[in-house]
């Protein structure tokens, strides 16, 4: 692969441009779903492929192909060169990049157990499992669980002289559980919505989750919701679980801090943002409680954020985004740091496959455990709601406006569980929402959440995220208006 | 000028995987051949900032054993890679507990084909997207306004083919011009998609948006509550267009489908009926599903009335009755959905929407769009880029943007008048032919802060 890479390089550096990056990547990925009792979708599949991104005449260029012959590759340098030519027509201003030194770098990500060497058999009985514990509870009508697994082999090579050689293996699962009765539809899903949980880990993520054990108590949730209160309007105390504030963090405050919609990049597709330059150092964005990071670094967990380096080959970083409620962190990549003071990236450049250009992307967006107990954060105040689990998000274009709905929901009286409540959600404007932050629980109930399904860019790029977080509680809190006349 | 991929090469590609599934005693294999070439230039702060091209291909294997069935996927056409595929296919499928249920192969059907593959498009250079592009920046220039947006243009292919005999391929051209124009309290949108470059107009999009932008500077705030809305075709197309894929056979078994128990009856206004069909001269894609069918065309809703859904061949099979040429690609758990629709328009222009409104909201696009409960289908979701106060019969100022709420049963309940019928594109569906709509009792829920 690296000989490769590097003959591609050599083929657009051979033109004359400024700049040239290549990256080559191999990746083959395992999904296995299971529904009411039978195996829904099996299926493998691999992709090998390499995009060249070239820098001249102060515009960038890329091409990308998966026809890695000899003429394949020649075909992409050229045609990437005068990509790049052609955008002169419509230059703005010249595109400089922030220093970087150069890196010659072999990583892979921890893994216990291959997830390819588990059978495609061990995967269904698995899952079938958990199938049929759900549907032993009477009005389940929907049982649905899913296990996925990618490994993408990645060489990264740049006229700067780096050639970076990455490994990352990736596990995912979950289930949910869905009842239509009386004219409503309830579900409810574990370990969270929307595929479960996924983390840069082997097999030893699907061990960890203990998908088979909680199946009963999903399966009875949801049942039980039919029978449940509509979940009140109102202002409230309001206490959201890890995962739900892994997604609220997402939103409000991992797409705002992207340098590229602050500078205006996304304008026409994803947005903008309300974190104008300004802001930098002089908002108070949360109470002094909220502090969070962005964190690539595999210190900070096994996160979709994860790696050693960028796609523009910028080392794994440590970005302050909010210290004690202030402001402090945008994240930016080699064009873009300048633009804050930045002499160099912060190293969140992330492409989806060798077919993209890399873009600012989240990596593990993280709030930092707090020092209470989960008993001060639930109990700290006479009445709360509190929510688990996302059924539905919102954002405006800016990310000011936002409204979340989830699964199911408690009424909280001196600490204890009074009510189920069905039909939650809330709403607010980010700093406020983030402002109201009474309480946050301590590290040992932080969860580093994967986010698997971020989309940005045009084309449009999916790409994994990390959201560390524990249960916390926010005062004052809108809950209610998606059902308010 | 010949697709960048022909049927000839796709089946050449079979043969080989015919020839690799029999040596491994399985004679029942299905081969998904993909292949397309794309490039989206991008501009924002009046400058082309991202410039990309792609060219890639797939051919996806899938075995069918006894009631089991498994896929397996490559981009490497060589024959090392085909047989490594087959072979994976064969074990995947071969780790499955049987199915007496799961039908086998579908066979050949007859099928129209259509026609959406224009040279001129698939060959666009990038000097020719950068000089459109570089037009439609100075026109929102000239506004005093600031533009981002995109050009693409590209051409791709799709077969399928099976050892029972389906031979289905189709080869497509598509373009695609998005404007956002910035002013510096508002903004303005317009896109439109094409499969022949020659029907789209760079230029005219860049000046609608900019009209937008200075139409809406300084925005007022208007409060939550009930309003009488006047949608663009787009803001419909995002908006109504999350509810398709619950006009599915296997949505409606499931219990996921907002249909349950709805089907036959009034359950929006007379004025509204939507059918589904991949013939339509508004539309674009492939006339044929995932396993090879032709799509039949649909009647989704006639008068108010749902009175048809797609179905898969296995879900009809289940359902006992015909199917409509509408599967994903097996295996899936979501069965089918109609990807054509055509909504039935009708004469009322959207001035005349505007003249005949006392107070509203005139709005250009939605954004952001979930769904927030499934069986009342109510969605949320925000207002963008160009959203104005009706009063008297004339648009009189922009105002902030909106949060709504909106069960999409109760918004076509309220429908007071449709325009004609536009292929139209956002970004939170896919492109439809729709009309604007003219809405009463709209619910916004809160406002944000631009």
């Amino acid at each position: 692969m690296k000989r490769l890479a590097l003959e591609a390089l050599d083929r657009a550096a051979g033109r004359g441009v400024e700049y040239a990056d290549v990256r080559l990547s191999e990746s083959g990925d395992r999904e296995v779903t299971t529904k009411n009792g039978r195996a829904g979708h099996v299926s493998i599949s691999e992709s090998t492929g390499l995009g060249i991104r070239v820098l001249d005449r102060g515009c960038w260029g890329f091409a990308a192909t998966d026809d890695l012959s000899p003429e394949g590759i020649d075909a992409a340098a050229k045609l990437a060169v005068e990509i790049a030519r052609s955008s002169a027509v419509a230059r703005r201003h010249p595109v400089t990049l922030a220093r970087e030194v150069s890196y010659q770098a072999e990583w892979t990500s921890p893994c216990l157990i291959d997830p390819f060497s588990i059978s495609v058999e061990e995967n269904l009985a698995a899952l079938l499992e958990v199938d049929r514990e759900l549907r032993r509870v009477a009005g389940v009508s929907l049982a649905e669980a899913s296990m996925v697994f990618d490994r993408t082999r990645q060489v990264f090579a740049s006229t700067a002289g780096s050639v970076i050689d990455q490994t990352r293996t990736v596990s995912g699962a979950g289930f949910s559980a869905l009842c239509f009765e009386d004219g409503e539809i309830q579900k409810r899903s574990y370990p969270n919505s929307f595929g479960g949980q996924h983390q840069l880990k082997g097999y030893e993520l699907i061990h960890e989750l203990r998908l088979a054990e909680n199946a009963a108590r999903i399966a009875e949730e949801v049942v039980a919701l039919h029978k449940a209160e509509q979940c009140p309007e109102g202002r409230f105390n309001l206490i959201l679980d890890s995962s739900q504030l892994g997604l609220q963090i997402h939103e409000s405050i991992g797409h705002p801090i992207e340098l590229d919609r602050v500078l205006g990049s996304e304008a026409n597709y994803a947005g903008m943002s309300f974190l104008t330059l300004d802001k930098l150092d002089s908002l108070k964005y949360g109470s002094g409680i909220v502090n969070v990071v962005c964190d690539a670094r595999i210190g900070h967990g096994p996160g979709l954020g994860t790696f050693a380096f960028d796609d523009e080959g910028v080392p794994a970083q440590c970005t302050d985004i909010i210290r004690a409620g202030r402001f402090t962190g945008y994240m930016t990549s080699r064009e873009t740091a300048a633009s804050v003071g930045g002499a160099r990236s912060n190293g969140t450049m992330r492409a989806q496959g060798w077919n993209r250009i890399p873009l600012i992307r989240m990596t593990n967006v993280s709030l930092l455990p707090g020092e209470q107990s989960l008993d001060e954060v639930f109990g700290g105040v006479e009445h709360a709601i509190y929510m688990e689990t996302n059924k539905s998000w919102s954002i405006d274009d800016k990310r000011y406006n936002f409204q979340f709905g989830c699964e199911i929901a408690w009424e909280i009286r001196n600490g204890r569980r009074a009510r189920m409540l069905k039909n939650p959600s809330y709403s607010g404007i980010s700093t406020e929402f983030w402002n109201s932050c009474a309480a946050i629980a301590g590290p040992q109930h932080w969860t580093l959440w994967g986010v698997p399904n971020c989309g940005k860019g045009q084309p449009e790029q999916v790409m994994g995220t990390g959201h560390g977080a524990c249960p916390a509680r926010f005062r004052d809190i809108k809950v209610g208006s998606a059902y308010q006349e | 000028m010949t697709p960048v991929m022909t049927l000839e090469r796709s089946q050449e590609l079979f043969d080989q995987v015919l020839r690799s599934a029999r040596a491994l005693g399985v004679p029942d294999v299905e081969a998904t051949v993909m292949a397309g070439s794309h490039a989206l230039t991008r501009f924002a702060n009046n400058g082309i900032h991202q410039n990309v091209s792609e060219t890639s291909s797939q051919l996806s294997v899938r075995a069918w054993i006894d009631g089991r069935t498994g896929r397996a996927s490559t981009n490497r056409m060589t024959a090392g890679a085909i047989r490594e595929a087959v072979a994976q296919s064969v074990a995947i499928t071969r780790a499955q507990e049987r199915d007496p249920e799961m039908l086998p192969l579908a066979g050949p059907a007859p099928g129209a084909p259509v026609e959406r593959y224009f040279g001129g498009t698939a060959d666009a250079s990038p000097q020719s997207r950068a000089e459109a592009v570089a037009e439609a920046i100075q026109i929102v220039e000239e506004a005093g306004q600031t533009a981002a947006g995109i050009y693409s243009t590209g051409e791709s292919i799709l077969a399928i083919l099976n050892s029972a005999g389906v031979r289905a391929y189709h080869a497509e051209t598509m373009c695609q011009f998005s404007i956002t124009a910035m002013a510096a309290d508002s903004s303005g949108w317009a896109k439109a998609s094409a499969c022949d470059r020659g029907q789209l107009d760079p230029a005219a999009l860049a000046g609608r948006a900019a009209r937008k932008a200075a139409g809406s500077r300084e925005p007022a705030e208007a409060s939550p509550g009930r309003y009488t809305v006047i949608l663009e075709p787009a803001a419909v197309l995002d908006l109504v267009g999350q509810m398709f894929a619950d006009f599915s056979g296997t949505a409606l078994a499931d219990g996921r489908s907002f249909l349950a128990s709805r089907m036959n009856s009034a359950l929006f206004g007379t004025n509204i009926s939507i059918v589904d069909d991949a013939g339509h001269p508004l539309q674009s894609g492939a006339p044929f599903d995932g396993e090879g069918l032709p799509r039949v065309p649909l009647s989704l809703v006639r008068a108010g009335v749902p009175e048809q859904v797609a179905w898969s061949r296995q879900a009809a099979h289940g359902a006992g009755v015909d199917p409509t040429g509408h599967g994903f690609p097996l295996p899936n758990e979501y069965g089918e959905a109609p990807m054509n629709i055509v909504m039935a328009g009708g004469e009322t222009s959207l001035d005349r929407m505007i003249e005949s409104t006392e107070r509203g909201l005139l709005v250009t696009r939605l954004w952001y769009i979930r769904e927030v409960d499934p069986y009342q289908k109510m969605m949320t979701g925000m207002t963008r880029d160009g959203t104005f106060l009706v009063e008297e019969g004339r648009v009189t100022r922009g105002v902030r943007n909106l949060r709504f709420n909106q069960s999409l049963i109760e918004l076509l309940r309220n429908v007071e008048a449709l325009s004609p019928s536009v292929r139209a594109c956002g970004e939170e569906a896919f492109d439809m032919a729709v009309p604007a709509m003219k809405v009463n009792d709209f619910r916004f829920t809160e406002v944000t802060r631009f």
